[in-house]
């Protein structure tokens, strides 16, 4: 049976179909994932570890005990973005300082997802401690994204988002802090989610920035996306910030927009959107109103100060977290220091990359005494603004819309050497993460043979209605993905499109 | 040439005795083997998270209330970044500027005054882990080969309670610690155990012309857990202080180290090398909100505090405030008194009884109060027997010393040591008129109006019976035989 399902289109929806009826087996199912990784993974490098024989095991494991094993996701292959914690599994942040770490314990929202049943493939590449935008800051190796390798699958979790594009997973969990799991799913050509603050646990996601990280799905559809999210989200006695979802996470059906007012914000539009994802942007606007909805025009008067802020925020909160990296206790530790201050500065020194020390030099200098009020003090005043923004604006419509990322997929290095026009990648994306609202992109279509993401954010705790809408979307988009692996880099076209 | 006064403040650190730590469920325990008691949280690993213990937050609260101190509605947690070994996160999770109460204040007896020290806050936060330097000389870092670190202590809940600069000398900020540990132990927070280092303590002190209101530059105490070196480290830096100035000098705002041996006060680190802590918000842990109706249920719970019992001593049983103030400080002791006085016997004589011979008796025993053999009920039947005349006061203090000696009861005590008072009349009248017979040069004097040479006689009846006779029965059949 496996041999005709195809890893490139298969939903977690219809997969899950197939096990239930038993047209499929779990230990087939993994196998189709195991292959396409063997199949492309040396030139999409979505991986930083393959759990094959784990994989393989348990999903023997769970057709065997059929009975013991069941549940609505028991057999499903996910990927996990290795910035997750996964007891006895090395997870490492695509950081040199944790190379050899090994963790104790597993995060709670992968917990959730191991006592489901849910097959683990292994752990995915990302911007090292999940910073940047483009998977080119991971310590370990650079992603490619399966639709020209020559281009980036976006960041942090560019791993996760080109697994699930190359057919490497039937979904994955991400990370987003200013838009790691919604700008490369864009970037990728698949769905990806940002749910409200605290509606999934941190516990166990190794903290970027604390107030701004959330656990999301990055999946092949919307679908998808919400059950995958149903069975992550929830109060974790562990996590301080998660709270209960006030309601079930429904799987969405409908395919109209009836009712539903939509605000275009002026601003977002300002920002730099190149003509191709103008283009696609604007026809989904105008497919919004075909299924009955109502777009009207909004402003977000604060947008132009979120970068800014949040790249106060990020890095000051990051300069914390990333203080317990000290060598003492786990991860990379310097040979030979002669004391305890050589030991910590040439352990932290040899162990995080470049824009890892960028940032932690940043926040620290944001948090400095004389300087807290005039840069970490404002942020925070922007960030109630931005907050504001967007609490005014859902008075009058029910959804904010907007591209996902200004830009498609840009080639390998022509960002790397300048972190301005790196950052500007979330500009569109960080507001909601400002503001702790749900915001999920769903592709809309492509330019330059590159996939566009389209952005809908919501109030806090709206998921449904967002998952609704996206839903609807999607099927009136018929987006089919489906990347070619082609090189524009390379002379010969390398692209293997398993169709 | 100037009189100089000190203006001294403390900050008091006390470990609450919780079962579990400020910010996991490693349980909270003293001499276990090292890193017994730890878990991703307190260790600090990537990913692992902080969750409020809310019986840390009640016995904070408690303390809070017991000084006085408003709660606000909501407090906050920050971090304070450094780096340290037995800092695992490289930032400790304190309170900063919003904490958990303000404003209160403490009064404290010192001789026969009672000061009042106003509290500017109470705020919750973790311990660090343990340092043990090894290969060195008696654990010291100079010298050590390298340190290990013993992560059962790190994230114990800790409570910082920060005064204002209000204490006015050395001995007054000894007693102001000792009055504050007994209220905290109290309490039922914490036994602040001295030897394992439950309470420390920092000061700052400063010194301004007498009379003056402003603040000098202060230099501070730090990490001090014997109230005898705070109290000769204060006494050392007065003088210290005042030189300086006299000699037209600056006094630099620094930490300094006081070594017991030579007396001397040294600077340890100028302010200008202190860390810059880079204070945030926790933003791992929401703020809390204090629900006023909580807060209220924490107070109404509270146990009588020493003030209060003391001023109810003084008003229930007649006692000075002086006696009170030795009976009412520590619960132990007033339990044990009150229990005493429950027996039925007077109050003043049960405190003189508990305040002497008893409190002697625990000081040389080692025996804290309420144990030992000398139960309330054993001493108030001692306190009856004097009462009641059957034994005299000096030798009810014989009966005292023998029963805790034989573990026996005062009256048998009594009995079989002839300790019982002679208020036999016949007896006492023939030993009477024998005294008065031997010497009849007192006796003419007292007949000549000479009323004080009666206590001579008396001393000489007492004598001739070891100070058994009833004396009140002595001087009457004296004035009788002499009259």
């Amino acid at each position: 049976m496996s041999g005709v399902l195809d890893p490139l289109r298969l939903k977690a929806r219809e997969a899950k179909r197939l096990l239930v009826d038993g047209e499929v087996s779990a230990a087939e199912l993994t196998k189709v994932y195991l292959d396409q990784i063997a199949a492309v993974e040396d030139r999409v490098h979505a991986y930083v570890l393959v759990t094959s024989d784990n994989a393989a095991k348990y999903s023997t494991k769970i057709d065997r005990e059929m009975q013991a094993m069941r549940g609505p996701l028991a057999g499903l292959p996910v990927a996990v973005k290795d910035n997750m914690v996964t007891e006895g599994v090395t997870t490492t942040c695509a950081s040199r300082i944790l190379h050899n770490y090994a963790p104790v314990y597993t995060a709670t929202a992968v917990r959730r997802l191991w006592d489901a049943h849910v097959v683990m493939l292994g752990k995915t590449n990302l911007d090292e401690f999940a910073m940047g935008s483009s998977t080119e800051n991971s310590g370990v190796q650079v992603t490619a994204n399966p639709w020209d390798l020559a281009t980036v699958p976006g960041g942090s979790s560019g791993g996760s988002a080109a697994a699930v594009a190359a057919g490497e997973a039937l979904w994955a969990l991400g990370s987003d802090t200013g838009g790691s799991i919604r700008q490369p799913a864009a970037l990728c050509g698949v769905v990806g989610m940002k749910p409200t603050y605290g509606a999934v646990s941190r516990y166990g996601l190794i903290a970027f920035a604390s107030s701004l990280d959330q656990i999301g799905p990055l999946t092949r559809s919307v679908y998808d996306c919400a059950l995958l999210l149903r069975h992550i989200v929830g109060k974790d006695p562990h996590d301080a910030t998660s709270v209960e979802l006030p309601f079930e996470v429904e799987l969405p059906e409908g395919d109209r927009l009836d009712g539903l007012t939509v605000g275009i914000p002026g601003e977002y539009l300002a920002l730099g959107i190149e003509p191709g994802v103008r283009a696609r942007f604007d026809e989904t606007v105008a497919l919004v109103e075909e299924l009955g909805g109502r777009c009207v025009e909004i402003s977000l008067p604060h947008t132009e100060y979120a970068l800014p802020a949040y790249y106060i925020i990020a890095p000051a909160e990051a300069s914390a977290n990333l203080a317990r990296f000290d060598g003492v206790r786990y991860g990379h530790r310097a040979e030979g220091a002669a004391d305890l201050r050589e030991m910590y500065e040439r352990t932290r020194g040899e162990g995080f990359g470049a824009e890892v020390k960028r940032r932690i030099m940043i926040g620290t200098y944001a948090l400095s005494a004389g300087y807290y009020d005039a840069y970490y003090g404002r942020a925070q005043r922007v960030r109630t603004m931005v907050r504001r923004d967007f609490a005014r604006a859902f008075e009058g419509v029910d959804l904010i819309v907007s591209p996902t990322s200004p830009t498609v997929a840009f080639r390998a290095g022509s960002r790397t050497d300048d972190p301005l026009a790196m950052y500007m990648s979330d500009i569109c994306t960080i507001p909601a993460n400002l503001a702790g609202l749900p915001a999920l992109s769903i592709p809309c279509g492509l330019s330059d043979g590159l996939p566009v993401g389209f952005q809908l954010i919501g109030p806090a705790f709206s998921e449904n209605r967002l998952l609704g809408a996206a839903h609807a979307l999607e099927g009136a988009l018929g987006f089919e993905t489906a990347p070619s692996f082609r090189d524009s880099s390379a002379s010969a076209v390398a692209g293997e499109a398993r169709s | 040439m100037t009189a100089w006064e000190p203006v001294i403040g403390l900050e008091m650190h006390v470990e609450l005795d919780t079962e579990t730590k400020m910010f996991c469920g490693c349980a909270v325990t003293k001499g276990d083997p090292p890193n017994t008691h730890t878990c991703p949280v307190c260790l600090a690993h990537p990913g692992a998270l902080p969750v409020v213990n809310q019986r840390a937050v009640e016995y904070a609260t408690r303390i809070a209330l017991a000084l006085h101190c408003t709660v606000p509605a909501r407090n906050v947690f920050h971090r304070k970044n450094y780096f340290y070994p037995d800092l695992p996160k490289a930032y400790q999770i304190s309170q900063y500027d919003e904490p958990l109460a303000v404003d209160g204040w403490f009064e404290y007896r010192v001789g026969d005054e009672t000061l009042r020290c106003r509290i500017d806050r109470v705020h919750m936060e973790e311990d660090a882990a343990k340092l043990v330097h090894a290969g060195g000389e008696a654990g010291r870092i100079a010298g050590s080969e390298y340190s290990v670190v013993d992560f059962n202590r790190g994230g114990t809940p800790l409570i910082e309670i920060v005064t204002e600069p209000d204490i006015p000398s050395p001995a007054a900020a000894r007693e102001f610690l000792q009055q504050l540990r007994a209220l905290v132990i109290e309490l039922g927070v914490s036994a602040c155990s001295m030897e394992e280092g439950q309470i420390r303590w920092d000061a700052n002190i400063s010194v301004r012309p007498a009379g003056s209101d402003e603040l000098g530059t202060r230099t501070e105490l730090k990490n001090m857990n014997s109230f005898r070196f705070l109290q000769q480290a204060l006494e050392a830096e007065l003088p210290r202080q005042a030189e300086v100035l006299e000699a037209g000098g600056r006094i630099e705002q620094e930490t300094l180290h006081f070594d017991p041996d030579t007396g001397l006060t040294t600077p340890l680190r100028s302010k200008e090398e202190a860390h810059d802590y880079r204070y945030f918000p926790e933003p791992d842990l929401v703020p809390l909100e204090m629900d006023p109706a909580w807060v209220e249920e924490v107070r109404a719970a509270l146990p009588e505090l020493p003030a209060a019992r003391i001023e109810r001593f003084v008003t229930q049983y007649g006692l000075s405030r002086q006696d009170a103030s030795v009976l009412g400080a520590q619960r132990p002791l007033a339990e044990f008194y009150e229990q005493v006085v429950a027996q039925g016997v007077d109050a003043k004589p049960a405190a003189n009884w508990t305040m002497g011979e008893y409190l002697a008796h625990l000081n040389a025993a080692g025996l804290e109060p309420g144990h030992g053999f000398v139960t309330p009920e054993r001493l108030a039947k001692l306190v009856a027997l004097v009462a009641e005349g059957s034994i005299s006061s000096s030798a009810g203090r014989e009966v005292f010393a023998r029963m805790v000696e034989d573990r026996a009861e005062p009256g048998e005590v009594v009995e079989t040591h002839g300790l019982g008072q002679i208020s036999d009349e016949a007896a006492l009248e023939e030993l009477v008129a024998r005294v008065v017979a031997d010497n009849p040069a007192q006796a003419e004097q007292y007949r000549g109006g000479k009323q004080q040479v009666l206590g001579f006689f008396v001393g000489q009846v007492m004598k001739a019976t070891e100070g058994r006779a009833n004396p009140k029965l002595v001087s009457e059949l004296l004035r009788k035989a002499l009259a």
